[in-house]
């Protein structure tokens, strides 16, 4: 445990920037843990990754870990990230952002950044509701969830972060959650290391905004949960099917190996320069 | 009856959508303005309010629906803050060229970058520009009162043009104060039902907001300028007429306090300007010559009514909670200036930038900047340099 700590410790901000602001429960911290050690296993240097944040309680995870860190618009980091990546394709960008970020004030940008196939890792923290603002539904808000803004329920459907992401072309396409930790480590390495844009959801509950008005106990209830309604996708696709519309699939979706959009550009860029070279 | 409650500035804002009968809300949170839509949210669910309740997935759409919703002719609000109403500036903007008077609170907030989410009014004025009729409320009550008299004076037929009731985030927006709730039947009394034109009826078909050329949109633009210089006579007589209907005004377009005979005089807006007041008073109690101009009403700019009260003072200081990047100076600063300048008037004048990003002004900033107002009265000389509150403050206390 010692030495997880001073691993951890070696990636933050912890001398300057701690406390920090999650409530106990909250989901976002072991994703901080667990993206510090996907890095440390995939021997990056501090400098060669650029962590781009959207606003919300999970963009606060940019100012805690010790790599280039941006702290952009809510809704706008894979825009941000876009200009990194295209301006020095070298960089690992990863997009770090809230399921109301990405999907709903953000879901634009969300859908063209997977069509573009720009070479981007988005890890999106889905609690299912805006934490930092006081638990106003998003698009990820199930039907029928009690929130700030639906008191009798949400009328509306949810996205299927997963589905929205591989219809809309991006390359690699996974589901953690932060109960399956040492799942979640190799989800996050596997995705920065793959070409192109990948997409992890990672499931990160939210109690005291999300839990308490639906019927978690505690916020141990919804990690127990996490562990008890999901299945690794290999036996969730052996599931009838009306269990599989009960339980959560978790696991690899999609792993192409297309180049990203900056591989080809930079191509193109180098095939017209050859053919302007004086004869 | 009307009755006396403890109210933060966001449940004022809250209480006056629904005293005003708005037939649509549509909020996307945003500190520090989320609990006046979460208010609302609350109070439609539990009965107290019919209006419709709409939660989009962003600012841009908030105010996009809204317009679909006015020119439909319903009564309509919504409240937002810094990013997000930087978000929704597009519709914004086309919100009050079309010409669609609605009612939005604005908690105040500094805008990135550096990211804060604490107060300022870098938001609110970096739009005035944008079309609509901006008044600035310096406590509570005034939050709940603007923004009825705002539907009237968004709706009456010489202005037709939306109203932004702005407060300070978090100082008012969050403060808990003594408020009185009018009752349903003063307000009904005071702001008669929505009766505006409805631009789409599928009997007399129209095109709204087609392309339009050069020579047209003059005209609409003049017009547009018409009717906000009508606004200037609107907005001092609704106050008017509140203030006969309630027993209580809010100083119509500018608030003074102790000017009749003040040779200095300082230029505040929002919610400082209550310290503002005790500064000016222990001025006074020094033997100071000093008085208070308040602006409420920042757009239409009241220019020729500042003039007047400027005219023939020996010192003019104005505080501002926001930059006017280019100009050394503040952004409330440079509207005084041309006031000044329209009426002729050649008097010493100084800008003061304090608040912006939470930064708190205290009536010993205040105080201070009232000394160099005093300054330059003595000196005769105008301040090239925008004062820093918070360094002049150190400065001082060290020298
Ligand atoms: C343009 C704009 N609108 C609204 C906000 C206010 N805001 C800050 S965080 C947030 C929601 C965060 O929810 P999510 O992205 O799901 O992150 P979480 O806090 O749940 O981790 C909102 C609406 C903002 N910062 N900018
Ligand atoms: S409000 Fe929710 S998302 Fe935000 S820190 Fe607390 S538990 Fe985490
Ligand atoms: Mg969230």
């Amino acid at each position: 445990m010692s030495d997880v700590t001073e691993l951890i410790h070696q990636y933050l901000r912890h001398n300057k920037k701690f406390p920090h602001v999650f409530c106990p429960g909250c989901g976002h911290g072991i994703v901080l843990g667990s993206l510090i050690r996907s890095v440390h296993e995939l021997a990056l240097s501090k400098d060669e990754v650029v962590l781009v944040a959207g606003i919300g309680c999970s963009g606060r995870i940019a100012v805690y870990v010790d790599f280039n860190t941006v702290h952009t618009t809510h809704g706008r980091a894979l825009t941000f990230a876009t200009g990194i990546k295209m301006a020095n394709p070298d960089l690992k960008v990863i997009a770090l952002m809230g399921d109301g970020d990405a999907f709903s004030i953000g879901g634009n940008h969300l859908i063209h950044a997977a069509r573009r196939n720009i070479g981007v890792t988005a890890l999106v923290l889905n609690n299912s509701i805006y934490g930092m603002t006081g638990g106003q539904s998003s698009a990820t808000t199930p039907k029928g969830a009690v929130s700030q803004t639906a008191p009798f329920g949400h009328l509306e459907k949810s996205f299927d972060l997963v589905k929205l992401a591989s219809a809309a072309g991006a390359n690699g396409v996974s589901r953690g959650t932060v109960f399956h930790v040492n799942m979640l480590d190799r989800l996050i390495a596997e995705a920065v290391s793959r070409p192109g844009f990948n997409l992890v959801e990672i499931m990160s509950p939210c109690f005291t905004q999300y839990g308490r008005k639906n019927k978690f106990k505690s916020a141990v209830d919804m990690f127990k949960w996490l562990k008890t309604e999901t299945s690794p996708l290999e036996s969730w696709e052996q599931l009838p099917p009306e269990e599989k519309a009960k339980r959560l699939p978790i696991g690899t979706f999609l792993a192409g190996q297309e180049p990203g959009l900056e591989v080809l550009y930079g191509n193109l860029r180098d095939d017209l320069a050859a053919k302007e070279q004086p004869r | 009856m009307a009755r006396l409650d403890a109210l933060t500035g966001n449940e004022c804002a809250a209480q006056a959508a629904r005293l005003c009968r708005v037939d649509t809300v549509v909020g996307y949170p945003i500190t520090p303005q989320s609990s006046v839509v979460e208010s609302i949210a609350a109070m439609v669910a539990n009965g107290k309010m019919s209006s419709k309740f709409i939660t989009p997935e962003s600012e841009h759409s908030v105010m996009s629906i809204l317009k679909g919703a006015g020119m439909m002719g319903e009564r309509v609000f919504t409240a937002t803050s810094g990013q997000g109403l930087a978000y929704m500036y597009e519709p914004y903007f086309s919100m009050s060229t079309a010409r669609i008077p609605m009612v939005m609170a604005l908690a105040t907030r500094e805008m990135i970058s550096p990211v804060t989410v604490w107060s300022g009014m870098q938001d609110a004025h970096s739009v005035r520009d944008a079309g609509w009729i901006h008044l600035y409320a310096a406590d509570n009550q005034e939050i709940l009162d603007s923004i009825i008299q705002g539907y009237l004076i968004a709706e009456h037929p010489d202005v037709i043009i939306p109203v932004h009731v702005c407060y300070d985030g978090f100082y008012l927006s969050h403060q808990t104060a003594e408020v009185v709730v009018p009752d349903q039947e003063a307000v009904d009394a005071f702001l008669p039902p929505c009766a505006l034109t409805q631009m789409l009826d599928v009997n007399d078909p129209a095109m709204v907001d087609s392309n339009t050329p050069g020579d047209l949109m003059m005209e609409y633009r003049e017009d547009h300028l018409a009717s906000m210089r009508r606004a200037l006579d609107v907005v001092a007589e609704v106050d008017a007429a509140f203030a006969a209907g309630f027993g209580r005004s809010h100083a119509g377009l500018l608030e003074t306090y102790r000017v009749d005979d003040a040779e200095e005089i300082v230029v505040t807006i929002g919610a400082m300007s209550g310290t503002a007041k005790d500064a000016v008073d222990a001025a006074r109690a020094k033997g100071r010559s000093v008085g208070l101009i308040r602006v409420r009403c920042l757009r239409p700019f009241p220019a020729k009514a500042l003039g007047a009260l400027l005219a023939g003072r020996k010192a003019v200081g104005v505080v501002d909670r926001s930059v006017s990047f280019g100009w050394s100076a503040g952004i409330v600063y440079q509207e005084t200036l041309a006031a000044l300048g329209l009426a002729g008037i050649a008097v010493p004048t100084l800008s003061a930038i304090g608040g912006l990003g939470g930064a708190d002004i205290r009536e010993e900033h205040l105080a201070r900047v009232l000394d160099l107002i005093h300054d330059c009265a003595l000196a005769g000389r105008s301040r090239q340099d925008a004062v820093w509150m918070n360094h002049e403050l150190l400065s001082a206390q060290r020298r």
